[in-house]
């Protein structure tokens, strides 16, 4: 394919490097520096897909990220990703893309029917049409809308690209390197302050690449070079370019994001594909400039349309022309600059100016050059359907509303420019109140309520000079308030071209009898007609009507059609339109991909994982692990054929009748110091602390003030004023942060530190009728007989060399040891247990056969303790004291707690001691009662009991007091079972507690 | 994302603090009589207030110290932080 459009020189594109790429299955070339955009132009391409609701054919019109037409699907890599912006993209060797919103082809499009049908698709039509019969809705009319609208498709692959998030802070932070942005960077830059200059294309200079001005005896290029090679070299000033602050947030935090591998074929080893910014500046200078606005005519939507700026742009930065016949429609002089640039190239553009006699240095140019300039004219419809062919063009009168004769002229594009909207957006986002300028007929910001200030043409200052001078003082008057330095910048010279005013028309009258649709909002097809509609329904605030329309809904925001919108309402409502008001402005400003958002934390590194000093060990004895809360813990230890439940009854029986040991490192461990220590405990814990003696363990319950439960556990006095206090693993974090509570907020007089020490040691629980006999061989030198070291006893011991902390606790029910050592040491306790308990038939155990052990001894855990219960519920009542307060106490009087039928902890057997009863499962009186049947309590945890060989269940049930012996029905929707069950004591093993002690 | 001044720390972003609820409310001594609406008060009832409050966060992944903080619902401002042991004056 050859570049039918590429001008023989010019343009910053590396013309040394040809770039092969695909679009729509068809190879074409580009040179290095084209976007897909500027590379498909030059090889003549201009249809590039289907609008979204009428299928009408997209060409090109911006060149940048105000486009709305220009949306592909993406191949990269191996990888896909939808609704890229051909204007934004950069070409790189092997890009593809495809059209998207069409089918089964861009050329011949099935939903192009729609736009015949179009009488039925007006405005609010989701709400109005395929609303009856209303079974068609699922079958046929959503499925159909789905496929025929509906933009690119995302890939379901796993996305192998790497994501960043940074945090960055800034004295400065200057969004856009045109003008404004590059003044004001270097006054500041100058005054030492730390500056983040950012710009969202591969170029800096913004509009100073394209238009014909000189700063001192420089072109604007040229300055703008000078200045960014300047800014780079200095330390305190970080420049970058692909890079788009899309959100203003709270106390003056800004979010970037920077594409750092979309330009390239594939992302380099190590490198991110983009990477996020989150800054906290001091001050925010917007310098983004401007969008110029389309004017509204017939059929402005054709292939070949497109704003007059972008038509410069193309030629000048890319060295591309957007057509050889252009047409230039104006109501400014900016379409003069795009004529005399066509000229310049030997192209004989036609320039159609709204107003009848402009006059201007820039006009005076135009004429100089004999363009060809006709005044009061104005296109009334582009003919043509995949791509301009010609234009129906009339006189207009000086009251723009009657149309002269219409004439057809041949022209192969329309270069529109109805003027200049500041691009207000990140202003807006801050909570900036925005205000109407007149002279401008747009909104620039007024009063900040952040530190932001809006500099140039997003704040509607049109010229150079000025804009030059106002960001120079800027930079240098915000930066010196941070750095007290005021390096003074002497200021350039300018010279620009001055323009005439513009015309403040927008929307070319439809000729008698015509009736040409004339959009609005290009790529939700939103048309004058739509508008008028709404309106006419009885549509009123501008919020409603964008709704209701989906006018600047789409991913391009209405950068092109929201003020077109705003003064279509206000004319049709007669107001003016700042009484009319803007729709609120959201990040983000252009849309962020996903992937960048969510940033690293994906799959496993979506939390941190943790793991104990033994987990290796436990990897090379082929433990299954289990993720409990943030700790992998192994769930069972895997022997041959074994599954879960084979496993975990062979670990559990294996405690009951020998010895296990499992790795409870994973309990939260805070450390707490200080001579009011034990008073802390009276008050958190409901039962009494006060006389602890040291060397001794004592079991807590702690509740919220609210009187449900907080957690359990058991802490341990290990000297006069130090104890030792353990919580289950899922609320350690929890109690850390309610203890610091009541001791900095609550209670401040209380001498007391605490401190979390989960991490600074291992435990190993040791577990089993034969557990003393392997202590006594593991701590020789100590006295671990019931006397030496009894039940909720406490000593210090020797570990071969490693000092241990032995807790005589148990969890399982049965006799059992918690030994505590630094975590480093963990691995060697670990081992050593093993190794000598060997003789003792010692095998490790899992959460499972944990779980299996306390939920037949009736010990109740997290599934109990699950926020909706109080003591009682768990048979905790008896450690409720009743001659102190503690927090949570007062609740416990409350009128449903204190019922006489409150639910209360049961176990449930089933009948036919065979069948396994599921979690969650409901207790009913009656199987066969209507719906909905009344739900007496639930099953809160199930296990096999080794002991009596049976399933065995836990349960909250309805005056669970009185239900002993009872028989009534588990109901388990979900997995479809109704079991008969008999309600027994929870604690179906030694009831009397004799193992622990014994 | 708010920045939040820790008095022992300095500015610091929102996502080092996890938020406290109402700083104004005081708990009832232990061990006083105290009748079933004022104790209502204190567990359950909280105004939502729209405007200047002052409110609890803790620097949980800083200091960890509980902090006393004096925000606008409304506009995200905030006008003063104060530490646990200082009493705000309304």
């Amino acid at each position: 394919m050859t570049q039918n459009f590429r001008l023989e020189s010019g343009g910053l594109i590396n013309r040394g490097k040809k770039i092969s790429f695909k679009f729509n299955g068809k190879n074409y070339f580009g040179y290095e520096g084209d976007t897909l955009a500027s590379a498909l132009i030059a090889n003549g391409v201009h249809l590039i897909g289907r609008s979204f609701k009428y299928h009408r054919p997209r060409g090109f019109f911006g060149a940048g990220v105000d486009e709305p037409y220009a949306i592909v699907q993406l191949y990269r890599n191996g990888e896909t990703e939808p609704n890229i912006k051909a204007t934004e993209q950069e070409l790189f060797e092997g890009l593809e893309a495809k059209s998207v919103n069409c089918w089964p082809s861009v050329n011949f499009d099935v939903g192009a029917i729609n736009n015949f049908l179009k009488i039925f698709l007006p405005a609010g039509f989701y709400y109005k049409t395929f609303m009856w019969p209303k079974s068609f809705w699922y079958k046929i009319y959503e499925p159909f809308i789905r496929k025929a609208a509906g933009l690119g498709t995302a890939s379901i692959k796993h996305d192998k690209e790497r994501y960043e998030h940074k945090y960055e802070y800034c004295d400065l932070l200057i969004t856009g390197s045109g003008p404004s942005g590059l003044a004001s960077a270097y006054a500041a830059a100058k005054n030492g302050a730390k500056v983040i200059l950012a710009e969202d294309k591969s170029r800096f200079g913004g509009t100073l690449l394209t238009s014909d001005v000189n700063i001192g005896n420089q072109s604007g290029k040229e300055w703008a070079d000078s200045i960014v090679s300047e800014l780079k070299e200095m330390s305190n000033v970080t420049i970058k370019n692909r890079s788009q602050v899309f959100g203003y947030y709270d106390h003056n935090m800004l979010v970037m994001s920077e594409r750092i591998s979309d330009h390239l074929p594939k992302t380099k080893k190590y490198h991110p594909k983009q990477k996020l910014w989150y800054i906290r500046a001091k001050e925010v200078l917007i310098s983004s400039g401007s969008i110029e606005r389309p004017i509204v005519f017939g059929n402005n939507d054709t292939p070949g349309v497109m704003l007059s700026s972008a038509a410069k742009e193309y030629m000048k930065v890319y060295g591309v022309l957007v057509g050889k016949k252009p047409l230039i429609f104006t109501n400014n002089d900016s379409g003069y600059e795009t004529a005399i640039e066509f000229k310049k190239n030997g192209i004989n553009p036609i320039i159609l100016d709204t107003r009848k006699e402009p006059q201007s240095e820039i006009i005076d140019e135009a004429k100089n050059m004999n363009i060809n300039i006709k005044n009061s004219y104005v296109v009334v419809a582009a003919q043509g359907y995949k791509k301009v062919k010609s234009a129906d063009i009339a006189k207009i009168s000086d009251d723009k509303e009657k149309l002269g004769s219409i004439e057809n002229i041949d022209c192969d594009c329309i270069c529109v420019s109805g003027f200049w909207t500041p691009t207000i957006h990140l202003a807006s986002q801050s909570g900036n109140k925005t205000k109407f300028k007149e002279e401008i007929d747009a909104f620039v910001p007024g009063t900040s309520k952040q530190n932001e200030k809006t500099l140039g043409a997003a704040n509607g200052i049109f010229t150079l000079e000025e804009t030059l001078k106002d960001s120079f003082e800027q930079g240098n008057r915000l930066s010196k308030k941070i750095t007290n330095n005021d390096n003074k910048v002497s200021f350039p010279n300018v010279v620009e071209k001055k323009s005439a005013v513009h015309d403040k028309f927008w929307c070319v009258p439809l000729p008698k009898g015509k009736n040409y649709k004339r959009f609005l909002d290009f790529q939700n097809d939103v048309a004058v007609s739509d508008i008028e509609i709404a309106l006419k329904e009885g549509y009123r605030s501008i919020e409603h009507v964008k709704r209701y329309t989906t006018l600047g809904m789409a991913t391009d925001q209405g950068k092109t059609s929201n003020l077109n919108g705003l003064q279509l309402v206000s004319k049709i409502e007669n107001k003016v339109v700042p009484a009319v008001g803007h729709t609120t402005f959201r990040p983000p400003y252009t849309p962020v991909s996903i992937g960048a958002i969510v940033g690293r934390e994906v799959g496993k590194h979506s939390k941190p994982t943790r793991k104990s000093p033994m987990h290796s060990w436990h990897e090379k004895n082929n433990a299954v692990f289990v993720d409990a809360g943030v700790w992998l813990r192994p769930r069972y230890y895997k022997r041959g054929d074994e599954n879960l439940f084979e496993a975990s009854k062979r670990e559990a029986k294996n405690v009951r009748t020998n010895v296990g040991v499992c790795d409870v490192t994973t309990l939260g461990k805070i450390d707490i110091k200080g001579p009011d220590a034990a008073e802390l405990l009276n008050r958190v814990y409901t039962n009494a602390w006060l006389k602890l003696p040291i060397g001794k363990a004592r079991y807590g319950v702690m509740l919220r003030e609210d009187g449900i439960v907080m957690d359990d556990g058991t802490t341990t006095r290990i000297s006069e004023n130090h104890y030792h206090m353990t919580t289950t693993t899922a609320q350690a974090a929890n109690v850390l942060s309610h203890l610091e509570y009541y001791l900095q907020l609550v209670w401040p007089e209380l001498n007391v530190n605490v401190v979390s020490t989960t991490e600074q040691w291992a435990g190993a629980a040791i577990a089993g009728p034969k557990s003393r006999d392997l202590l006594k061989k593991l701590f020789p030198k100590s006295d671990v007989t019931n006397e030496g070291l009894p039940f909720m006893g406490y000593i210090e011991g020797d570990l071969f060399g490693v000092k241990a902390k032995i807790f005589r606790i148990s969890f399982s029910g049965e006799l059992a040891y918690e030994v505590n050592v630094e975590s480093d040491y963990g691995y060697f306790m670990w081992e050593k247990i093993i190794e000598i308990g060997e003789e003792f038939g010692i095998q490790p155990y899992g959460t499972e056969a944990l779980s299996t052990l306390r939920i037949e001894m009736g010990h109740v855990a997290g599934s109990e303790l699950d926020g909706r219960t109080i003591p009682y519920d768990n048979s905790l009542e008896g450690l409720l004291s009743k001659k102190k307060d503690f927090i949570g106490k007062r609740s416990l009087t409350r009128k449903a707690f204190a019922a006489e039928d409150r639910q209360k902890i049961v176990g449930v057997v089933p009948l036919d001691k065979k069948t396994s009863i599921p979690e969650g499962s409901h207790l009913v009186k009656d199987s066969n009662a209507p719906l909905p049947n009344p739900k007496l309590g639930y099953i809160s945890a199930s296990c096999w009991s080794v002991e009596h060989d049976n399933p065995f269940s836990l349960a909250i049930l309805k005056d669970g007091k009185n239900m002993i012996g009872k028989k009534l029905f588990v109901m388990s929707p979900l997995k479809n079972k109704v079991i008969p069950v008999e309600i027994v004591s929870s604690h179906y093993v030694d009831p009397k507690g004799e193992r622990v002690r014994s | 994302m708010l920045y939040i001044k820790c008095p022992h720390c300095g500015m610091r972003s929102q996502n080092e603090f996890s938020y406290g609820g109402d700083a104004t409310i005081k708990r009832p001594e232990l061990g006083k009589e105290i009748s079933d609406q004022d104790w209502d008060n204190f567990v359950y009832n909280r105004k939502s207030l729209r405007g200047k409050h002052w409110e609890l966060w803790q620097h949980i992944s800083g200091c960890r110290q509980w902090i006393k903080v004096e925000r606008d619902t409304a506009t995200h401002e905030i006008f003063n932080t104060l530490k646990a042991n200082e009493e705000i004056s309304l």
